[in-house]
């Protein structure tokens, strides 16, 4: 089955990512035949594994500032600035094609 | 060339850091058509060399790696150095930071030569599809290589059929292969380091998930993600280790317990361990070559009391898909941070918010780069998501528990290729496209990645090319010690044979003309 124009659309907007032309829209199509693959492996009564320390305990630390100040050296990345805010276009206007 | 001697050297003053320094950045010049280094950090280089320097004068060298010229993948952040991922997204990006690992690299006193060449985002397993130009394998260079070559061929005819590194990590692989550094950092998500060390006949280690920090290192699949070593023997592999193995606060997936690097000792007796065989990784597409070496091998340990079953890991098959959908689900996310706003390439469309978000993502991502984030997106989708995502998450356990039940079972190692065949020539290699080419090299790689398992790619013989061929072993989770230690009496017995590099020097102008053309293309 094809994906349908909307999903399409969607996914456009989602990922903020273009499918510039029907290469790219085949290529998607090529990767969920692909993954379609999955659906011949049994998982009955198997449990997701998100992570493969999945036994051991997460390592926390106090919440306290150990580091931090260096407002300078991460705004010199930023092309558009004013003072000390990374500055954007207009926010509300959706994408506009 | 191994490390310790030139650690020996040093310590004795037979050779000083800054004498290193400079033969590696001056064999960096004559190498420069391999395209294996993006950025060359000759300055702070030969600052780092000076003080390494001065601290042997003093006889207080920081540890075994002082004055020791190393690369580093340019997907990890290095301090006041360009750090690009082979991507327009990130050209210009002056990291503020180093990686962990890069932080530790330095303060155990190595010297920095430069950031290497890759795949974009590590994306890919020919080290071609980044926006610098893809890396050639030193090997095709070689007087191997050429010899084996039909007919004998000139010259010109190199730029026709040089092949591949393999990747993603190539640059890593090329430099250390090229003798232009004596280890260098890479990354392993499917096989990116072990890739490349296999067509590059180098040593190429995939540490145990949460063995080393991956702070710094731009993340792929957080879940599968590991910095990679690469170096030109076993124990270099493992000095390399014990100075970056452990605890790191600021990479909470990286385990709390004590680690205590290790020198490793000399096997002689081999009576004691037993060697799995999985024979899902008998993979179609496998060379008859390979398929050979892998055998012979087996009987290497046969013949020397090991006991050498064949065990099965029955999901291996679905490895591919299941990294497929989970590689491409966890990109998507961590992809969104590229937006032009904070770092990195930005657009000069500012009609709105989304629109110059969606315009940088366009100037900046590649084809491959686009289509897995989109393909990640899909995955992700209310209506997906437990049909794709969660069940992906659910052959990932079934593949894990694979290992789990043959190592359970008394298997100490297993043993199997690193590749289907020897390195193909570019001309070859991009005829298919980026996914169709990483699903067929990833297979027998990617699964200790599913499973978090440490592997090492060890070089073992030349194929009838003339090219490296290397066989991998995989072992138990955080087991370094003995995967290392049967790796190196392996290594031991194949008695790799050293590349003979060619005398390039005066192809030099004419290669490097037309590269930039070529890789421009």
């Amino acid at each position: 089955q094809k994906v349908r124009a909307e999903v399409l659309e969607h996914l456009e907007h989602l990922a903020l990512v273009d499918f510039r032309d029907s290469e790219g829209v085949e290529r998607l199509q090529r990767a969920i035949q692909f993954a379609d693959q999955l659906h011949e492996v049994n998982t009955d009564g198997v449990e997701p594994m998100d992570s493969v320390l999945e036994d051991r305990c997460l390592y926390l630390r106090e919440d306290d500032v150990t580091e931090g100040n260096c407002t300078k050296e991460l705004l010199k990345n930023a092309r558009e600035k004013v003072e000390e805010y990374f500055v954007a276009p207009p926010g509300i206007v959706l994408l506009i094609k | 060339r191994l490390r310790f001697q030139v650690s020996a050297a040093l310590r004795e003053g037979r050779v000083t850091p800054t004498e290193l320094c400079q033969r590696c950045l001056s064999l960096i010049k004559s190498t420069k058509f391999l395209n294996a280094y993006i950025t060359v950090a000759e300055e702070a280089a030969l600052k780092q060399a000076d003080e390494s320097e001065k601290r042997y004068r003093r006889g207080q060298p920081l540890s075994v790696l002082d004055g020791i010229p190393v690369a580093v993948k340019d997907n990890f952040n290095t301090a006041g150095i360009e750090t690009t991922c082979a991507s327009n997204m990130l050209k210009g990006y002056i990291s503020p930071y180093n990686a962990t690992v890069v932080q530790k690299l330095l303060d155990w006193g190595a010297v920095l030569l430069g950031k290497t060449n890759l795949d974009e985002f590590a994306m890919g397993s020919g080290s071609t599809d980044g926006v610098f130009g893809p890396v050639r394998n030193p090997w095709s260079y070689s007087r191997q290589y050429k010899e084996k070559s039909v007919p004998k061929f000139h010259s010109e005819d190199t730029e026709a059929n040089w092949v591949i590194t393999g990747g993603s990590s190539g640059g890593s692989a090329a430099a250390v292969s090229s003798f232009t550094c004596f280890a260098a950092l890479g990354s392993d998500t499917g096989g990116s380091t072990r890739n490349p060390a296999a067509h590059c006949g180098v040593v190429g280690l995939k540490p145990t998930y949460g063995l080393i920090s991956r702070h710094g290192l731009i993340p792929l699949v957080n879940s599968m993600d590991v910095p990679g070593i690469l170096t030109r023997c076993v124990d270099d592999a493992a000095v390399v280790l014990g100075s970056l193995a452990g605890h790191d606060p600021k990479d909470s997936t990286t385990i709390q317990d004590n680690f205590k690097p290790f020198e490793l000792p000399n096997l002689t007796d081999v009576s004691k361990l037993s060697i799995g065989i999985p024979k899902e990784y008998h993979a179609p597409g496998l060379s008859s070559e390979i398929l050979s070496l892998w055998s012979k091998a087996a009987d290497l340990f046969k013949n020397a009391g090991a006991k050498v079953i064949e065990v099965s890991l029955p999901h291996t098959c679905y490895s591919i898909v299941c990294y497929h959908v989970l590689c491409t689900a966890e990109v998507a996310s961590n992809m969104a941070r590229f937006d032009g706003l904070e770092y990195g390439h930005r657009s000069d469309m500012n009609k709105s918010t989304e629109s110059m978000y969606a315009a940088t993502r366009r100037e900046g991502f590649n084809d491959v780069v686009r289509g897995r984030i989109l393909s990640g997106n899909y995955f992700l989708l209310k209506q997906n998501y437990e049909n794709y995502f969660v069940k992906a998450q659910k052959v990932r356990r079934l593949i894990a528990n694979d290992f789990v039940k043959v190592f359970r079972s008394g298997v100490d190692l297993l043993l199997t290729p690193t590749t289907l065949s020897d390195a193909v020539p570019y001309m070859e290699f991009i005829k298919e496209d980026n996914r169709t080419r990483s699903t067929q090299d990833d297979i027998l790689t990617q699964a200790a990645n599913m499973a978090g398992l440490p592997a090492i790619n060890v070089p073992t013989a030349l194929s009838e090319r003339g090219l490296p061929v290397g066989l991998q072993f995989i072992g138990r989770a955080f087991q370094e010690k003995q995967l290392l230690t049967v790796a190196k009496w392996f290594e031991k017995q194949v008695k790799f044979p050293v590349i003979q590099l060619e005398e390039v020097k005066r192809h030099d102008h004419g290669v490097f003309q037309h590269q930039k053309s070529a890789s421009f293309s």
